[in-house]
């Protein structure tokens, strides 16, 4: 008869359809005693509905502020092999594309110095490695900068950014996300790698307004591709979709939109756009990918003030420049984030996200500090209050 | 070559297949083959499938050799992750692709997530990797996804389903802007240690933490106070101060948000809006939360019409109606009574009746 599992509760995510990361503790368990001290400490957790790790502490790389997360359990006696049990996050390649060969290099960097676990990938886009004690943190760093991987972002510094799959694969990408990304990256090292603001900030890039990254809700400053001219529309594509039987354009794609800018006569089978009432919201396309395409006039709209609700609250991002043309080397788009940066930087308060600075000081504050004109499409409506400031030199 | 700094991730021009190197930015249109399959053809006629397959989020360095070896079988060893934790073959020679799928079939993969389908939950650490953690993330997408695995295998709803889980609110992961969202959250005040609040937190920046005011100095214990009428169990202070821990057994627990999007396809994006409260920590495999998550999509499956995100059925129907169809109680929790809480605020008597069904 087998032992008895010490492990119980956990055994029952072995079974069903979904992957189970229990068995991927579990095989990590086979070599590590950390993984296996983290199996028991979970285990715990089960067991007592609590969560059983310390605050953080600071560790790290030399040369960094960042990339390394602190982690301590609050029962080190029990399970020693994961007293400290930092993570490393690990910039990963644009697009998150990777060669077999590049991975099975990060695979052998991760069982010679960690746990042999890790998330692909964590919430912000890093390879996440996790757990190593503080001793193994600079040489396990250092392996990986033999192989190519740096470090990303933690604490009140630039997180790594991230993009959507792009023209890497998608026909919806009205700018080059991957090749931005890698440009940006490149150019803010140091604020990735050395906190140095009031708090996080975040950048993340989307082709398109289905927004695959979610930067509209998680980044203080995203770039969403759109396009400024007209709708492509492939006429004879339009009458396929028109004959098949797997789109009903009246119903599904006209009646749908969002402007009512659109017109399909069964008839003669002409599907007409009037390109001045669309708002480019992607419904069509997304229906229709063979018959309708994005403009060619293309570039991105920068928004800005994205977070999760901590300090103050949530924020979606606000638009404020609704075109900007997108092309290396990114130069308007890079002058701008540090225009950004210093006015938050100078007014932030500790912890104090860009959002929720723009929200405290005002808009009107904001876009005179980065030099940014007022215009409608930054606004859901006008004001409905009649409290506002005049400049006294506007008032001769 | 130690020492070395700032030289940035892998190019991301090295990773590529030649079939995206050849056909990059120019590809013409997609289609999807079936769940888990997409097609894209470039202007040059090349054709390139992706087979898309589920993952846990954590793995282990072997789940990683295994599908390295699964590319380099059928992929010349490329192979991508998504935004969702998805895991993605690059095929571009269509014979492939079917001993590809039966491959990963064998092998227990599971594929799906594209379409209208719930894809890969994004999730957090959870009790497995984070001090704050209210709630464990991977347990419960476990339990969620095998609960509701034919909903990822198959196209069977009205449109995309995207569940997030974000262990505190800290909300590692875009959960407030989800069509389900379960978020782990406390509900007693931080209990306070004043020895380590002494020895360990900068007073001054505890206090300006608290988004309601709740935390003075006491300068007796040379310490704090909160003032727990105050209280809105955010964790805000403990993030700041390791002395006043949230973390409660009894007090710790999920809540369910719903109908937030991303995406600005026919409606601009939004908020994920609180349904349900509180549901216990039950692990392992938390049936009270799987239950409700089963009942939301399953109610916006019936009612919504085709390519209706469950924000934009709620936006048509009225939350009183969402209450009502889906039998979930409302309760005072669901007012807001932070900041903004005016502008959620009803101001028309042009509202449906409840117990419209009955």
């Amino acid at each position: 008869m087998a032992e008895d599992s010490k492990t119980p509760l956990l055994d029952e995510l072995e079974e069903g359809p979904w992957p189970s990361f229990v068995k991927e503790m579990k095989r990590a368990a086979e070599k590590k005693e950390s993984a296996k001290d983290l199996l028991g400490q979970l285990e715990r957790s089960y067991k007592d509905k609590i969560v059983h790790w310390k605050h953080g502490g600071i560790v790290g790389v030399k040369g960094y502020g960042g990339g390394v997360i602190g982690r301590y359990s609050d029962l080190p006696e029990e399970f020693p092999d994961i007293a400290e049990f930092h993570t490393l996050r690990v910039n990963m390649p644009a697009g998150w594309f990777y060669t077999a060969e590049k991975l099975r290099k990060l695979c052998d960097v991760w069982d010679k110095h960690g746990s042999g676990l890790t998330n692909l990938h964590g919430a912000t886009g890093d390879v996440i490695l996790l757990g190593a004690p503080t001793k193994d943190l600079q040489s396990c760093f250092d392996d990986l900068a033999e192989i190519g991987f740096d470090l990303g972002g933690s604490g009140s510094d630039m997180r790594t950014p991230s993009c959507c799959v792009g023209p890497a694969r998608c026909e919806f990408a009205c700018i080059d996300t991957l090749d931005l990304l890698r440009s940006i990256t490149s150019e803010f090292q140091d604020e990735i790698h050395r906190p140095m603001f009031p708090y996080k900030t975040k950048i993340k890039i989307s082709g398109c307004a289905n927004d695959c990254v979610a930067s509209v809700a998680r980044s203080d400053i995203s770039v969403i591709g759109t396009w400024r001219d007209t709708i492509r529309i492939d006429e004879a594509e339009v009458a396929n979709y028109a004959s098949g039987d797997s789109l009903d354009i009246q119903e599904e794609v006209v009646s749908r939109c969002p402007t009512g800018g659109m017109h399909w006569d069964p008839q003669t089978k002409k599907l007409t756009i009037n390109d001045a009432e669309c708002n480019r919201c992607m419904h069509c396309i997304n229906l229709m990918p063979k018959a309708l395409r994005p403009g060619k006039e293309k570039g991105a709209t920068i928004l800005v003030g994205g977070k999760a609700p901590i300090v103050r609250g949530a924020l979606l991002s606000w638009v404020i420049v609704p075109f900007m043309k997108m092309e290396p080397p990114y130069t308007e788009f890079k002058e701008l984030v540090r225009k950004i940066w210093e006015w938050w930087d100078e007014n932030g308060k500790m912890r104090e996200r860009l959002g929720e600075l723009i929200h405290r000081l005002g808009m009107r504050a904001f876009l005179k500090a980065v030099d940014l004109p007022p215009l409608p499409q930054m606004i859901r409506a006008p004001r409905a209050n009649p409290y506002y400031f005049w400049d006294p030199e506007e008032v001769k | 070559m130690a020492g070395k700094t700032d030289f940035g991730p892998p190019d991301y021009r090295d990773m590529l297949p030649p079939v995206i190197l050849k056909n990059y930015a120019q590809w013409k249109y997609h289609e999807r083959v079936k769940p888990g399959v997409l097609k894209h053809v470039a202007e040059s006629g090349d054709e390139l499938y992706t087979v898309r397959v589920g993952s846990g989020r954590l793995v282990s360095t072997d789940w990683i050799r295994d599908v390295c070896d699964i590319a380099e079988k059928f992929c010349d060893g490329h192979l991508r992750f998504t935004s969702r934790h998805n895991l993605e073959f690059l095929v571009s020679d269509k014979t492939k692709v079917e001993p590809l799928i039966a491959h990963l079939k064998e092998q227990g993969f599971a594929i799906g997530g594209t379409g209208h389908s719930i894809s890969n939950p994004v999730h957090t650490q959870g009790w497995i990797h984070c001090h704050t953690a209210a709630t464990d993330a991977s347990g419960i997408v476990k339990a969620v996804m095998d609960d509701l695995f034919e909903y990822f295998t198959d196209w069977k709803l009205p449109a995309y389903c995207r569940i997030s889980l974000a262990c505190c609110l800290n909300m590692c992961g875009a959960v407030h802007c989800s069509d389900i969202a379960i978020l782990g959250i406390h509900r007693k005040p931080p209990a306070l240690n004043h020895d380590i609040i002494r020895a360990k937190c900068e007073i001054p920046n505890v206090i300006a933490a608290c988004p309601t005011g709740a935390i003075r100095p006491d300068p007796k214990e040379k310490s704090l106070i909160v003032n727990e009428e105050k209280c809105m169990y955010c964790g805000n202070c403990y993030t700041m101060c390791p002395g006043m821990p949230l973390a409660d057994p009894i007090g710790d627990g999920v809540s369910i948000w719903v109908g937030g999007k991303i995406s600005s396809a026919r409606t601009p994006p939004k908020f994920s809006r609180l349904v349900i409260p509180f549901l216990p920590n039950n692990p392992p495999r938390w049936p009270e939360v799987t239950d409700a998550v089963r009942n939301i999509v399953e109610t916006w499956a019936k009612h919504a019409r085709k390519h209706e995100r469950m924000g934009e059925w709620i936006d048509r129907i009225g939350w009183e109606r969402f209450f009502d169809l889906s039998g979930i109680p409302f309760t005072v929790q669901l007012i807001d009574d932070f900041t903004l809480a005016t502008e959620t605020f009803r101001s028309t008597p042009a509202f449906k009746w409840s117990g419209g069904e009955r």
